[in-house]
């Protein structure tokens, strides 16, 4: 089934890939993008045309997710993987990397396999499963990379704890070198860390919270670095939270140490102070750091230290957040709060123009991770993402696509509305709202 | 009964109040103390009233003080504690809470070994409610009696120097204790191991000693935290023993100080660990005052949460003996 052609009209085209930035029409036919060109000089004729007014608009290529958790198999009463695409495709991201630590653990290629059918039955933004790196995530056994990238695995991780054992990080680094894919940590020293609830700071202090100090990242995040020096695997660092690693991997990457990062958009914006009142929905791990920690991390994304932003999306159940601060679960739903959040903190608020952020969520995740999308380049899939970039909404969980409403934003204002995703051509998510209405010729 | 007190609806903490809000219950603890030495102890002020004591935390001293308190007000009291209640069973405490208001009570006493557990409570119930200690983050009515002890001691609390001893990391009486003297205007040291002081103690306002000696020559009182033994087990300090000849604050080191020192502890005391037998017997000792202010300043609290005018504390003792 070949989805209509669509001509989207009048909107600022923006592909990092390619230097474009340029208001004018972008054509997708047969899944690909047929051309683009200024406004009015791309036509096409015979076939019903689904044409969008996109004035006023970015179209950018689609987000690329490289970390989240959609929770199915074992908890479909949180998130599934048709809820977890869906939201997904309302966020702006025609694609994301599934975390394995699902129950029973993504460790095989059986387990590969069931995560993209789902996806593909969903139909909404595309899935890529994440194969564990240890055999049910215990951090003994190498897990089948092989097979699992045969299956359809992009990466492997452990993600949700920490490969403790250094030896088995550099035989993950070394062994994934055959199949070219990255290997994902989740950089916590576990004696360090053990029982914390926030970052460890005058908050904590405070509180009477235990707190995870800064070194319990930094700590993993230098022995990972300097484990991809020995071997030369790649080694991708999940959710950086802490000036300190910002400073390793820019020393990882002045030593040419093939070493990538990622930055959430809850660490881009908010601090330990979200904690106040022990408000569970900002409880995540690794924990809201400091203001410093928050500008460090910024300047990194802006100037490629960190090299993508992902969401760390984490639904959980609404009562399972609604509990004593120590006992409730970390993680926050990201999917369809990302593209606001950092239009609001890092575009709107001057830390970088949309150009360095369409980079760091659909360009470099994409080349990253090898995946499809991420460029509007002439004959690429047509993964799109349309959005007004100055809309304001207030966030309300509620209205959520995802089935988490466990969002630190609730309540607030942000900038920044995704109108129309597509993959493949297809549109897979449209703005409620009738202010975006595509215009349908008569047949 | 009415929220609008001077207080608000709760008592969740130190750090909340203010230092006159401090001063009030205070000064309002001070006509309930003559009731306690009375043959009958005991004045109508709320009767009527239901308070529950919900305590997951095993608790002698300062669930017994409540319930005095409680009972010497007239109010009706129901101690509920974490084994045989539906708490043991896995409920959780938003619906333990939401079925203890089901039953129209007026007030909460919660203890619970999750820092803002009290505060948790307090956001979703009409009922007041009033911290007993929630995990390593406040005890406020422990705060509150022992200032009220040391303003007996020194009839003032401006300007006085405290220096609070121990295990300051993991003492929810230590951080209510640092709140409220400092809102009173004393001034506030604490002594301990650093392994057992939190990391970011410089930015509490209050001076680091690293010796028990140093602290000794310069407070006017020593609190002397209880240390708790499974700390040793966690690993955070080697041996009581050698706790006892670093920190322990001994006869022989209060001698040498340049004056007499005045002792409290919230207790309960190890005894030739934190603190020597004969200091905490000895004639500067004010540990037993601290538990009988305990019921007077927790019959302020109820008072004043309940509603009650503080002018008229003195007229609320009720008749005669």
């Amino acid at each position: 089934m070949t989805a209509p052609a669509v001509l989207l009209r009048g909107g600022r085209l923006v592909d990092p890939t390619q230097k474009l930035d340029q208001i004018g029409d972008l054509l997708i036919s047969d899944g690909r993008i047929e051309a683009f060109g200024r406004v009015g000089e791309v036509r096409r004729d015979g076939d019903a045309l689904d044409t969008v007014d996109c004035t006023g608009r970015i179209v950018s290529p689609g987000f690329v997710d490289v970390h989240c958790h959609l929770r199915e198999p074992g908890r479909e009463e949180v998130e599934t993987i048709a809820t977890g695409a869906r939201a997904a495709a309302a966020g702006g991201f025609t694609a994301v990397c599934a975390m394995p630590n699902t129950d029973p653990v993504t460790d095989n290629q059986a387990a590969v396999g069931f995560i993209i059918r789902q996806a593909n039955r969903a139909g909404a933004a595309r899935v890529f499963p994440i194969g564990a790196i240890s055999i049910g995530q215990q951090g003994k056994t190498l897990a089948e990379f092989g097979e699992m990238v045969g299956a359809g695995a992009v990466a492997v991780s452990d993600d949700g704890k920490p490969v403790v054992s250094a030896q088995l990080m550099r035989t993950a680094l070394e062994y994934a070198r055959t199949f070219g894919i990255p290997v994902a940590d989740h950089c916590e020293e576990p004696t360090l860390a053990a029982n914390g609830a926030m970052n460890e700071g005058i908050v904590s202090a405070r509180l009477g919270l235990k707190g995870i100090p800064s070194e319990a990242e930094e700590i993993m995040a230098i022995r990972d670095i300097l484990l991809a020096r020995r071997t030369g695997g790649h080694i991708h660092l999940c959710h950086m939270s802490t000036r300190g690693s910002v400073e390793l991997i820019r020393w990882g990457k002045e030593r040419g140490i093939n070493v990538t990062a990622e930055a959430c958009p809850h660490h881009l914006s908010l601090t330990e102070e979200a904690v106040e009142g022990y408000d569970t929905n900002a409880k995540m791990n690794p924990p809201l750091r400091t203001a410093d920690d928050v500008v460090a991390l910024q300047e990194a994304v802006r100037d490629g230290t960190i090299d993508v932003i992902a969401t760390d999306h984490a639904p959980h159940h609404y009562d399972e957040k609604e509990r004593e601060f120590a006992d409730a679960p970390n993680g926050i739903v990201g999917l369809e709060t990302a593209l606001a959040v950092n239009l609001t903190w890092l575009v709107h608020g001057g830390v970088m123009d949309v150009t360095t952020l369409i980079d760091r969520m659909a360009c470099t995740p994409a080349r990253l991770f090898k995946l499809p999308g991420g460029t509007l380049r002439r004959g690429s899939v047509a993964d799109v993402t349309v959005f007004d970039p100055d809309a304001e909404w207030t966030v309300d969980p509620a209205r959520f696509v995802s089935k988490g409403r466990n969002s630190p934003y609730a309540g607030r204002a942000l900038r920044g509305v995704v109108e129309l995703t597509l993959v493949d051509g297809r549109v897979i998510h449209r703005r409620r709202e009738a202010s975006t209405q595509g215009t349908r010729p008569p047949r | 009964m009415s929220a609008a007190g001077a207080l608000g609806k709760d008592l969740l903490g130190l750090e909340d109040l203010s230092g006159d809000q401090i001063r009030l219950i205070l000064d309002t603890a001070e006509p309930f103390k003559e009731i306690s030495e009375r043959a009958i102890k005991k004045v109508p002020t709320l009767r009527g009233s239901t308070i529950v004591n919900l305590f997951f935390e095993a608790s002698t001293r300062t669930r017994v003080s409540f319930e005095f308190a409680e009972k010497r007000l007239s109010a009706d009291t129901v101690n509920v504690a974490s084994s045989g209640s539906s708490v043991s069973k896995g409920e959780t405490l938003v619906d333990t809470a939401r079925n203890l208001e089901a039953m129209r009570i007026d007030m909460v006493v919660i203890r619970h070994g999750a820092s803002g557990a009290a505060r948790f409570l307090a956001e979703r119930i009409e009922s007041n409610v009033i911290n007993a200690g929630d995990g390593t983050h406040e005890h406020p009515t422990q705060g509150l009696l022992d200032m009220l002890t040391l303003r007996d001691n020194f009839g003032r609390l401006d300007g006085i120097k405290v220096c609070i001893c121990g295990d300051v990391l993991h003492s929810r009486v230590a951080r209510s204790n640092i709140w409220g003297l400092r809102k009173m205007g004393a001034e506030v040291a604490v002594c301990g191991p650093r392994s057992l002081l939190p990391n970011a103690i410089g930015e509490f306002g209050v001076t680091v000693f690293e010796h028990i000696e140093d602290a000794i020559q310069w407070a006017d009182a020593l609190n002397i935290l209880r240390l708790q033994l499974e700390r040793m087990h966690a690993g955070y300090i080697p041996s009581l023993r050698e706790y006892n000849r670093v920190f322990g604050v001994s006869r022989e080191r209060l001698e040498r100080a340049p004056k007499d020192l005045l002792i409290l502890h919230p207790g309960p005391m190890n005894r030739g660990v934190e603190i020597d037998s004969d200091v905490a017997d000895g004639p500067h000792s004010v540990i037993l005052d601290q538990v009988t202010n305990g019921v007077a300043v927790r019959m302020a609290v109820l008072y004043l949460l309940a509603g009650g005018r503080p002018e008229l504390a003195e007229a609320a003792k009720g008749g005669g003996r």
